[in-house]
């Protein structure tokens, strides 16, 4: 009985609010409010744009954030456009392309978000004020104008030592002097750090490569032709920082409070981060100071139709206040977003039968399920590869032979990506023929653009060869039956790979059955994260797999993967499978510093056939990622490259209300009828209660 | 030779086991005092129902633990790496007729639409099972044929059940006073569920097929052995450490039991996951580093699964060293053992003779009443990813699958209920069993309820 | 007292001295620095270099236990372990590898962790008492025989039955609560409503059988007898004598669990969000962060210890005739 009261007190106590809605997670008076609800899914680790890099970070900094350059909102294929800048950079080559030098121009007149950074007294806090405070923006807020000196010096933060910038190496290859300021900086650092580690103003330090020219442009200087090197300059690495802020930051007390660059990003973005609290929500507030820029005016044919672009020419952001609630688990997210309390959502494999109906020529839509909620659904092929390679160092299945090669070939065959792809991803990927994603320069679509060693063009798609093939090269390299021909002893090979998650004992069993169509026996050496990058280091795996995300939209961040001078085993670069072919590596050369053209098409062709024929990957497939989203939020459309995307978003809080709370009717009958159950249990022990004290009356003790 | 017998480590430690038992009941058979607390125990009836349920889980782990390869067709003498168990040979049905993906229990279509090609067009259709009721020509007989197939077990059940009555019968007048009856009737209860299922389990997926066309009623069949290894190794680990120390601390005293009281406070401070995932994650490592001690996947997995009882008995003998301690030092103030010492009898002698003899209930006690929790433990350290390896099928492993499937719609429900059910049982005997031996062994418990 | 207080306070040093090279050791078997390196710095461009600088940084380029380079004294004290278990002492915990200062961020987790076990720890003792008493007053008829059944059955069940189906019916298909998800402040309750409501329910089983035997074996006792001879009431004899004396056990039993109540509970934290110090664990454990894991260890053994003292300080409370010396 007590349970019960117990229970009902809690019913009675908890919801907050007019409404029956017991399941809302949020707080009932934001109900209503120009908000949008999403959610994160790993807590970010850096938001300092010097270092931060992954996906996660990404979905904060980029809205914070402005690189001089972005890419276009609604243009496929992926266009660069200003940002900041007034145009696009102007490059000029430099002693016949010993130097390229890039001039930006930035647009006069931008204002930083509000930030006690710019307010002159609170650049000498007391520790006391310091430790009182809950939040950096507590303090008398300023801000000033975006000048080219606070991208110059964001650069030279990249060479900063104890910054640890994950593109320092890669952009001291390329930025002229970025390695001897950090050797300077180095030195020092260390002087300093006897004296008490005080703040270290870069505006002090020369870097060569990167001039101001006047107070709305600077000149970088890279080494050679890097025609890539423009996308960089759409990546936060390449956002401006205030000296300012991080003066401000600097102050003795501030990083044991969290207070720092990395933990409140300071930018002149749509949106400032003005709560952090990685465990349960972030917030990302209108920057009042923002300028406005208007929604785009032009896409891909489609998207008039499609209603993006409704809104062209007004001035962006359209929403408040964005609210990322940390959802750790897949299951709870998606039931969240069914019952209205997020905006939108990614479907993981679990749900999308549930979500998604496949029509008969492949085009997916929203379930009659979801469609009667006004769910909508985008897809979009991401620049995405998952890859299984063999490590090109393995005696048995590595090397330049024939026979290892035939090997490979067998195996590439045999293992049914297109099934991998129904079972563990309903679908949802475009299986690979190549590195090169849908979408990027190089990449090649139809017959054309099938690899001719594991499919065949009939009927108008590509089929995958069959397994009698897969075995008779199996039976020419030497492996009859999976029997190796001379010794008899069967074939074992090793799948290296880390798993954590529930699904992964499904997928793991699916690699041994491919493996066993050819009556190879595969052995699976599931490791942690760790032991299985070790083992990458250092050329110990067999058969293993991974995945890369593009930085750029360009054929050579895939193809780089397969350079021979980059292979993980010798050194630290990207090529796991540590393929190396003189060829391929020489047309690589070429056409990395070649602008998009036939002539560089023509080599990608080459480069992509002769990995086709040595195999060093089982090319796996590139993932689509379905985004569902509800009827209130329009203007969405998925954008792989560029990170800015919610300041294009608009939403209509009204139908929102109406819908949660249709949907979110708390079900009253049924534990209704359980704590009745409850209660009438309790009669028994009631009536023979009385029995006994009656019987007790009765018969003296 | 049509297979190689491969011997487990664990295979090895539970028929040791196996044989331990048998003779620690030869021994108790002959000897009445030790034979009474026994009795206590078989005489009660939920014991007796317990017993014939763990012994079926017991009969199904000891046939998982009998482990061979098969030979491989061809020339020469070679045997395929993959090790199979007397049970996956019963059950060869069932592990072989894999399908696509879900399917539900009895059902002879696919769970998940898939891209099926229909008159040379791609459909998304629910496509039918590959094995799962593949012998109907029409799927409008399904419920016909199940009828049947249950009617077939059940008569099967029936005759067994007149078999069982005779055994019974006999039984009760040799050896009267134990719920023969009672027995009796749980196994008939068992078989009638069990002979209906196995006709059934001949044409479908009794319960279904996990996410990769697993049959889900064979994880859980194999999930069995897993939970009898860890709730009875585990013990076994920790027996050794458990009575040598507690005893030792409490018979010597002095510094010997502050060192021990030292290690084992220190130990039992640090939050048990804590120190059970440490450990886990510095075995794999371990593990990892040296591939080539294992011939097998299989034997790699075996190892862990050892030394995941190695921990979760490294872990946990604290418990028994403080109770025996306790015990240890009230039984060496009685008279009697300093009468033993003041006529120069060796410690080795006092403590075999007479310390450890007068500890063993509640080692008995102790061994009984770890094992559901050791099962249940399983489960939670799979959850937090240090339990088995990811390639044996356990409880735990089915649950963590299933977390996921409750986010689909329709619900994927099957794997979550086999894995309750078949948990539930044995936890449920096991606990029903511990308590009977408890009050059999300890008099003092059993005064209680009978006030 | 204060000096009894005071020895085992110094008792305590040891064990934590033991405690805090039992978890390096382990650590470091499964992690060398560079793993801990990589795994901050990412997967993507890394370069020897970085780690080596990264490793520099936070001190982890020295040896281990025993740094044969240095001279005397700082053979031992120039090290890893030395350097980095020394502060904890003084809890110190430093920042965990990602930057982030761990002392902070366990105070922040600590609130959470406790709203949600406090109120599972107290109406759990309500409940379960209320139920071994119920049964306790019917022993011997067949409410109490189900009754103890029903404990068995429902200590059967594997907690993860009890947090899964929970979450089920009562978020997904009754929409009386949020999925998962936290709030500070009193809007937590709303969130905490189901963990709490999952937490005791899972511990009925266990808990009342075990408060029944309690109550059991106090009935039995002559002071019992002699109430009931002397015509007292059952319900008087029960509330009044055997409740009181079997509470001794029971609290005592419960001012163990109290300090490490701020440890949280592992499962529950992670099933609904709740973004205590249990979920913090478990992040550390999958992340590889061991900062963090040694200062949870180091407090979770801080804890324990402080649970024992309790315990043996609450013993004199309850009962005149136990001195402390």
């Amino acid at each position: 009985m007590r349970i019960v009261l117990i229970l009902l007190g809690f019913l009675s106590f908890g919801p907050a609010g007019c409404s029956l809605q017991w399941n809302d997670p949020y707080p009932a008076a934001e109900r209503g409010a120009n908000i949008l609800y999403t959610a994160f899914i790993q807590r970010p680790k850096h938001l300092d744009p010097v270092q931060s890099y992954t996906s996660d970070e990404a979905l904060f900094t980029r809205q914070i954030l402005e690189p001089p350059l972005q890419y276009h909102y609604l243009k496929r294929p992926y266009e660069l456009m200003p940002m900041t800048a007034v145009s696009l950079p102007q490059v000029t080559e430099i002693d016949g392309g010993r130097f390229t030098e890039y001039e930006i121009r930035i647009r006069p007149g931008i204002l930083y978000q509000p930030h006690p950074a710019f307010v002159e007294a609170n650049q000498a806090l007391s520790e006391a004020r310091i430790a009182r405070l809950g939040n950096p923006y507590e303090l008398p807020l300023g801000t000033r104008e975006l000048v080219a000196a606070d991208y110059v010096y964001q650069i030279k933060r990249l060479a900063h030592p104890r910054l640890h910038s994950p593109i320092f190496g890669l952009m001291a290859e390329s930025i002229v002097g970025l390695k001897a300021l950090a050797t300077r900086l180095n030195t020092r650092l260390t002087a300093a750090d006897a004296e008490g580690g005080e703040w270290l103003d870069l505006r002090d330090f020369e870097l060569e490569g990167v001039q101001v020219v006047d107070r709305h442009t600077y000149r970088i200087r890279v080494n050679g032709r890097y025609p890539q090197f423009k996308y960089w300059l759409a990546m936060p690495f390449f956002a401006p920082i205030p000296w300012e802020a991080e003066r401000f930051f600097h102050q003795p007390g501030m990083a044991r409070r969290n207070f720092t660059l990395d933990w409140w990003p300071v930018g002149t973005g749509p949106y400032m981060l003005t709560q952090h609290d990685p465990n349960t929500r972030m917030v990302l507030e209108r920057n009042p100071n923002y300028r406005g820029t208007p929604y785009p005016a032009e896409g891909e044919p489609q998207d008039a139709a499609a209603g993006l672009l409704r809104d062209a020419g007004k001035p962006m952001p359209f929403i408040d206040r964005i609210v990322f609630s940390r959802e750790k688990e897949s299951v709870p997210y998606w039931n969240k977003f069914l019952q209205g309390y997020y905006d939108s959502a990614a479907i993981s494999s679990d749900s999308f039968d549930q979500a998604v109906r496949v029509a008969v020529d492949g085009a997916a839509e929203p379930s009659p399920e979801m469609l009667e909620k006004g769910i909508a659904l985008s897809t979009s092929v991401a620049a995405t590869i998952y890859y299984f390679g063999f490590n090109m160092k393995d005696p048995v299945v590595g090397g330049d032979s024939e026979r290892a090669r035939k090997l490979r070939q067998a195996i590439s065959i045999a293992v049914d990506m297109e099934e991998y792809l129904a079972i563990f991803q309903n679908g949802r990927g475009v299986v690979a023929h190549s590195p090169i994603p849908p979408g990027l320069f190089g990449r090649r679509e139809g017959e054309a653009g099938i690899n001719p060693v594991t499919h065949a063009w009939r009927n108008g798609r590509a089929e995958r060869r069959s397994l009698e093939e897969a075995k008779r090269l199996l039976a020419q390299a030497g492996y009859p039956d999976g029997r190796d021909a001379r010794t008899g002893a069967p074939l074992v090979l090793y799948f290296d790979t880390t798993s954590r998650g529930p699904g992964d004992k499904a997928r793991l069993d699916w690699w041994r059955q491919q493996f066993a169509k050819l009556s190879i026996q595969l052995e699976v050496r599931d490791t942690d994260w760790n032991r299985f990058q070790e083992k990458i280091r250092k050329g110990s795996q067999q058969v293993y797999g991974l995945g890369w995300s593009a930085d750029y939209p360009d054929p050579e961040n895939f193809l780089f993967l397969l350079h021979g001078p980059q292979a993980r085993a010798d050194g630290a670069g990207a090529n796991s499978s540590n393929y190396a072919n003189p060829e391929f590596d020489r047309l690589f050369e070429r056409m990395k510093d070649l602008p998009d053209s036939p002539e560089r098409q023509r080599l990608i062709d080459r480069m992509v056939d002769i990995a086709r024929r040595d195999a060093p990957w089982i090319f796996g497939f590139h993932p689509t990622d379905y985004t569902l989203h509800h009827a209130w939020l329009s203007n969405v459309k998925p954008n792989e490259m560029a990170g800015n995307t919610f300041q294009y978003l608009r939403l209509d809080p009204a139908q929102r209300v109406a819908a949660r709370e249709a949907w979110n009717r708390p079900v009253l009958l049924w534990p209704g009828l359980l704590l009745a159950g409850l209660a009438v249990s309790a009669v028994p022990a009631l009536r023979s209660y009385r029995r006994r004290e009656r019987m007790a009356a009765k018969r003296p003790a | 030779m049509p297979f190689l017998p491969v011997i487990l480590a664990t295979d090895a430690l539970l028929w040791l086991l196996v044989a331990a038992v048998g003779l620690y009941a030869w021994y108790c058979v002959r000897r009445p005092h030790l034979a009474l607390p026994w009795q206590r125990v078989f005489r009660t009836r939920a014991a007796a129902v317990c017993t014939v349920v763990l012994a079926c889980y017991a009969a199904i782990g000891l046939a998982d633990s009998l482990h061979y390869r098969p030979a491989l067709p061809g020339p020469g003498a070679s045997y395929s790496p993959e090790v199979h168990s007397l049970l996956d040979l019963g059950l060869a049905r069932l592990r072989e007729g894999r399908e696509r993906t879900y399917s539900a229990p009895l059902a002879t279509r696919s769970y998940a639409r898939e891209q099926v090609e229909v008159d040379g067009r791609m459909v998304r259709a629910y496509p039918r099972l590959l094995h799962g009721g593949a012998h109907l020509e029409d799927e409008a007989e399904r419920p016909r044929d199940i009828a049947a197939r249950v009617g077939l077990g059940l008569f099967c059940a029936s005759l067994a059940a007149m078999a069982l009555g005779l055994i019974v019968k006999r039984l009760e007048r040799r050896r009267p006073g134990y719920p023969w009856r009672t027995a009796g009737a749980t196994l008939l209860v068992i078989l009638a569920v069990a002979l209906p299922v196995a006709f059934l389990a001949g044409g479908y997926h009794v319960l279904g097929t996990d996410k990769v066309g697993q049959d889900v009623l064979y994880q859980a069949l194999k999930s069995v052995r897993v939970s009898l290894v860890i709730g009875t190794l585990t013990t076994l680990v920790l027996l050794p450490l458990g009575i040598a120390l507690g005893v030792m601390a409490g018979y010597f005293r002095g510094w010997v039991d502050d060192v021990i009281q030292y290690v084992y406070t220190t130990l039992n401070s640090i939050p048990g996951v804590l120190l059970i995932a440490a450990a886990v994650l510095m075995m794999q490592v371990v593990i990892d580093r040296h591939p080539e001690w294992f011939a097998t996947a299989a034997q790699r997995a075996d190892v862990r699964l050892l030394v995941l009882c190695a921990i979760l008995g490294l872990t946990s003998w604290t418990g028994l060293a403080r109770l025996l301690r306790g015990e240890a030092l009230k039984l060496s103030q009685l008279e009697y053992i300093q009468a033993a010492h003041a006529f120069g009898v060796s410690h080795a002698r006092v403590l075999g003779r007479h310390i450890l003899p007068n500890v063993t209930h509640i080692v008995v006690i102790t061994v009984v009443m770890d094992f559901s929790g050791l099962v249940l433990a399983e489960a939670v350290l799979s959850y937090v990813g240090v339990g088995v390896d990811p390639s044996t099928t356990s409880f735990g492993t089915m649950i963590n699958a299933a977390r996921l499937e409750m986010g689909r719609e329709p619900v994927v429900w099957w794997s979550l209920a086999a894995a309750f059910v078949f948990m539930f049982a044995l936890v449920l005997a096991a606990n029903l069993f511990a308590d009977a031996v408890r009050d059999g062994f300890d008099p003092r418990v059993r005064m209680g309820p009978a006030a | 007292m204060l000096a009894y207080i005071l020895r085992r306070a110094l008792y305590a040093v040891p064990i934590l001295v033991g405690v805090n090279l039992l978890t390096f050791a382990l650590f470091f078997v499964v992690n060398t620095p560079d793993d801990m390196a990589r795994m901050q710095l990412g997967v993507k461009r890394v370069t020897p270099e970085a780690i080596e600088k990264w490793k520099a940084e936070r001190g982890y380029d020295k040896p281990l236990v025993f740094n044969a380079g240095a001279g005397g004294a700082a053979k031992l004290t120039d090290t890893v372990f030395f350097q980095k278990s020394l502060r904890l002492f003084v809890f110190d915990f430093g920042a965990a590898e990602d930057g982030r200062d761990i002392a902070a961020e366990i105070r922040a987790r600590m609130w959470p962790s406790l709203a949600l076990a406090l109120p599972v720890l107290l109406v759990g003792l309500a409940v379960n008492v209320t139920f071994a008493m119920t049964l306790a007053f019917f022993r011997a008829t067949y409410l109490d025989f189900w009754g103890v059944v029903l404990c068995v059955a429902m200590m059967s069940i594997s907690t993860l039955f009890y947090i899964i189906g929970g979450q089920y019916v009562a978020a997904k298909l009754w929409h009386l609560v949020p999925i998962s998800g936290y709030a500070h402040g009193f809007d937590a309750a709303r969130f905490l409503v189901l963990p709490v409501i999952i937490g005791v329910v899972g511990g009925i089983g266990a808990g009342s059988r075990w408060y029944r035997t309690l109550f059991l074996e106090e009935m039995g006792r002559d002071y019992v007898r002699t109430a009931r001879a002397k015509g007292l009431a059952e319900p008087t004899v029960l509330f009044r004598h055997v409740l009181k004396n079997a509470m001794i056990p029971i609290l005592t039993g419960v001012v163990v669990l109290v300090p490490l109540l701020f440890l949280g509970s592992l499962l529950m934290e992670s099933f609904f969000g709740i973004p205590g110090l249990g979920s913090y664990t478990i992040d550390a454990i999958q992340g590889q962060d061991f900062a963090v894991v040694r200062a949870m260890v180091f407090v979770g053994s801080v804890l324990y210890i402080l649970g024992l003292l309790l315990t043996d300080l609450s013993y004199t409370l309850v009962d005149p005739r136990v001195r402390l010396d």
